[in-house]
């Protein structure tokens, strides 16, 4: 138990320190004379962004349709059908639509961050790199780790109307309400602190996310089946940490 | 390459200070994995020009020792110096001008897997000097791919290559920046006879013309003996034998004897009693 318990804390140091590294490669050295690496970033932008568009939108049209029914049960007996709408769009801007978006990025783009990385590492490129004299983080994880933190609320939003969408669908199909009358209650109920708590929410977990793919993408040892166990590691850590960080931002968003 | 800067005493290493001619001056390195001291003890200095050979047993070090020098990890104990400046005392920021001055072949070539064979050798133009234009940056490529016969497969991927084709294409990008400084990992691995010549060819040509100096880890005693100046053989991570090639031929260990002629290492066994014990060990 201590040993895990020393390794534990060893990857949340040098964890820490990859963040702290990044965060000066981000927005530090750009003052400094480092060009931003652009193109990379755009790259990257498209590849998390443009191809999990898809998914994200599969996924939250499913958990509008679920949570549509789901409230849908509760809300007739009490006679309101009409706030279904309002019910969705709150809970999918708040709650779920950044933590499902999240999720879905871990699974699909993290996994895929680590595994690019940590076969780098394995096969030497990421030593090739800092021998060239060109900084890894600078080269390889800014360019990912921005890419995500701006797609994460980009897609958590687009994610958030298909939810509505779906919802929509219910309530006209099965519920007998008005479809022009259902976005009207929806907007309605939305207040602005749902919004920017879910951005705030999407930003923190993209960041998350992101760096924690990196991290064990880069810390990768014993050949193919070292980048395999990091991949699962990467993944597994960050839903674990999307749901942990999403607890501490309520309670937050709770009590301010 | 620049003089070595005046340092004080305290700075200098123990054998004495640091002549304009030292380019690497390693000092008591010590690595240890896993409490393996995997180099112990390594003392030697390269001097400007040379074609210093590393040679050794498979597993000894050879790939440890080189990480050493190009400061990719730190020893456990002992300091290493590179034109005068000591690296193992060095900041990143600082260590980017030493790296700019050499190139590295890896054991493994560790060509970009995402770039094309031509990319990979721009890449390090590219980044050290943004402001040359493309043309520029297309022709000092073709020049470098056609000192290693590579030209034609400029736009392929390293998975499309073969591996002697990616050692090819990794030294080329080793001698993208024309470095001062050359360290490669088993450059010959993986090469026909007539490539190895061509490479030793290049070598002796780079370090007589334009004063390359180079650390070169072999297995190879035929390249060995062609290019190196001088020669360090390593054993269990210490320094077995060292000095010119004749010296090393003559040298009175019959290990090193042995080592460089190829010889097994012991008699083919006979007795079958001492031999199950030696496999099987105490769980007899
Ligand atoms: N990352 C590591 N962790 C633990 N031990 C290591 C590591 N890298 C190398 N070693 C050990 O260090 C020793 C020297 O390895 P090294 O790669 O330097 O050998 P080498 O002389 O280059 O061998 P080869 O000729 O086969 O390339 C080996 O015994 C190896 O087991
Ligand atoms: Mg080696």
């Amino acid at each position: 138990m201590p040993i895990t318990l020393t390794r534990f804390f060893q990857h949340v140091t040098s964890w820490c320190w990859l963040f702290s590294n990044t965060l000066y490669w981000a927005f530090v050295s750009p003052f400094h004379g480092k060009k931003m690496r652009v193109n990379d970033l755009f790259r990257q932008m498209t590849l998390i962004g443009v191809r999990s568009l898809l998914i994200v939108f599969l996924v939250m049209f499913f958990m509008g349709l679920v949570l549509a029914m789901q409230s849908a049960d509760t809300l007739e007996k009490v006679g309101g059908l009409s706030m279904v709408g309002g019910l969705v769009a709150a809970a999918v801007m708040r709650e779920i639509g950044p933590m499902l978006t999240a999720i879905v990025l871990a699974g699909r783009c993290g996994a895929a961050i680590t595994a690019e990385l940590g076969t780098m590492r394995v096969a030497e490129e990421l030593d090739a790199l800092e021998t060239m004299g060109l900084n890894p983080v600078h080269f390889l994880i800014v360019p990912r780790v921005l890419g995500m933190v701006i797609m994460a609320p980009c897609l958590t939003i687009l994610g958030v109307f298909m939810a509505m969408y779906g919802g929509c669908l219910i309530s006209v199909l099965f519920l007998d309400q008005d479809a022009f009358h259902y976005w009207q209650k929806s907007f309605e109920m939305l207040k602005l602190k749902d919004v920017y708590s879910g951005m705030i929410k999407s930003v923190a977990f993209g960041t998350l996310v992101s760096n924690i793919a990196c991290y064990f993408g880069f810390i990768v040892e014993g050949g193919a089946e070292g980048v395999g166990k990091s991949t699962t590691q990467s993944v597994v850590t960050s839903i674990v940490m999307i749901i942990a960080c999403d607890c501490v931002l309520t309670a937050f968003f709770y009590f301010i | 390459m620049t003089a070595p800067a005046p340092t004080s005493a305290e700075t200098q290493p123990k054998s004495g200070p640091i002549g304009a001619d030292d380019v690497i001056v390693v000092e008591d390195v010590v690595k240890i994995y896993d409490g393996r001291r995997v180099l112990d003890g390594l003392n030697f200095r390269v001097k400007r020009g040379e074609i210093l050979v590393i040679m050794g047993g498979s597993g000894c070090g050879k790939s440890t020792l080189l990480r050493q020098l190009i400061g990719l990890q730190q020893p456990e104990q002992g300091r290493i110096w590179i034109d005068g400046s000591e690296i193992t005392r060095l900041t990143e920021e600082a260590f980017i001008n030493v790296r700019r001055r050499f190139g590295v072949l890896f054991q493994s070539g560790a060509l970009f897997n995402s770039m094309t064979v031509g990319d990979n050798v721009a890449l390090p133009i590219r980044e050290h000097y943004p402001n040359q234009p493309d043309m520029t940056v297309d022709i000092m490529v073709k020049m470098k791919l056609s000192l290693v016969g590579m030209t034609q497969f400029a736009h392929l991927k390293p998975a499309e290559i073969s591996g002697g084709m990616k050692k090819r294409a990794a030294l080329a990008r080793a001698l993208a920046l024309d470095p001062k400084l050359l360290f490669c990992d088993e450059p010959t691995a993986g090469l026909d006879p007539t490539r190895v010549t061509e490479f030793d060819e290049l070598t002796l040509k780079l370090c007589r013309e334009l004063g390359v100096t180079a650390v070169v880890v072999t297995h190879d005693m035929t390249s060995a003996f062609r290019i190196g100046t001088r020669m360090i053989l390593l054993n269990k991570g210490k320094i077995w034998a060292v000095g010119t090639p004749d010296e090393i031929r003559a040298h009175p260990d019959p290990g090193v004897k042995r080592f460089i002629n190829g010889d097994p290492e012991s008699e083919v066994r006979q007795d079958a009693d001492s031999y199950l014990q030696d496999i099987l060990g105490e769980s007899q």
